[in-house]
């Protein structure tokens, strides 16, 4: 495998890990307080729809040529990994709250208790909250399966690493039956940020036409730098700042 | 509002979410970065300092906003 296919993996399977463990506290949520039948019945839904997305995107992808597919794609992955950053960079520095798997599920389980209307059969809340959970949680991992996937032209390695991340995520919150708080996700953010800020700029650039010195070496600067130039900026706008309250 | 034009707005504030400015810097760093490659010279420099910029722009207007 080469270095570049390894960060490849490494990005999904962060990016993925962070995504599931935010759907399993609504799943939970959702499940433990009205149906868990209903509640996997959604899981299910949802995760079907997310594999015809892949399948049907992934081909289309990977058909384009490989510049425009770069710049396109690249370019895509920098404006949304600079998204994922930039939220990291406001956490890190105390002017964004950081998310609180707990107090997430506390919120959804009141908000699942307050929804009324529970039947003895099939519950369309349950079904309804774990689909859009788990489909809009699930959307970002997609694309992030997609553009690192199609550039690399290694969809399934993408995949497969996402497949892990959600296995292993599922097998930790059915053995805690409960949100899975310990896993820091605010610095998995970060790093999943930094990850597919500089894929982004790296793929991007090249389908621009550019040559970065050492190849697929370059990506050995690229995500260091990254990370210090990110970090650095956190620290500038934390001096002096309060940290926000979890939520 | 058609089923179309949604589902372009949602994709929309899916990629780009409520930073329009740091997407059109990006896609001006892509062409910049373009038009140096077609006129034969070295390019790779052109993004590391636009992108880091951007970011840095991003994040302090939403920090004076926080």
């Amino acid at each position: 495998m080469s270095g570049a296919e390894i960060g490849l993996a490494l990005s999904v399977f962060l990016a993925c890990t962070v995504e599931a463990v935010e759907a399993l506290t609504i799943v939970l949520a959702v499940g433990s307080t009205r149906s868990w039948s209903s509640a996997m019945r959604g899981v299910g839904a949802a995760v079907l729809a997310l594999a015809v997305i892949v399948a049907v995107l992934g081909p289309a992808l990977t058909a384009l040529p490989i510049g425009v597919l770069r710049v396109i794609v690249g370019g895509l992955l920098l404006i949304f990994g600079l998204q994922w950053l930039r939220k990291a960079i406001l956490r890190s520095a105390g002017l964004k709250a950081k998310h609180d798997e707990l107090e997430s599920y506390k919120q959804e389980t009141q908000a699942a208790r307050a929804a009324g209307g529970r039947h003895a059969g099939f519950d369309g809340y349950a079904f309804t909250i774990a689909f859009k959970g788990v489909l809009l949680e699930g959307l970002e991992v997609a694309f992030i399966v997609l553009t690192f996937g199609a550039n690399q032209h290694r969809v399934a390695l993408a995949a497969a690493a996402a497949g892990l991340a959600v296995l292993l995520v599922t097998t930790a919150g059915v053995a805690a039956r409960a949100p899975l708080t310990r896993v820091p996700e605010n610095t998995m953010k970060f790093a999943v940020g930094v990850m597919l800020s500089s894929f982004g700029m790296f793929w991007g650039a090249e389908g621009a036409g550019a040559s970065w010195p050492g190849g697929d070496a370059a990506l050995l600067a690229i995500i260091p730098g990254m990370l210090v130039a990110a970090v650095a900026m956190a620290k500038i706008l934390g001096r002096g700042t309060h940290p926000a309250v979890s939520a | 509002m058609t089923r179309a034009r949604g589902l372009l707005l949602a994709t929309w504030d899916f990629v780009v979410g409520d930073d329009w400015r740091t997407a059109i810097g990006v896609v001006l760093a892509l062409a910049f970065t373009a038009l140096v490659a077609a006129a034969g010279i070295s390019a790779w420099w052109v993004m590391p300092p636009a992108v880091l910029g951007l970011l840095w722009l991003s994040v302090r207007r939403t920090a004076r906003g926080a």
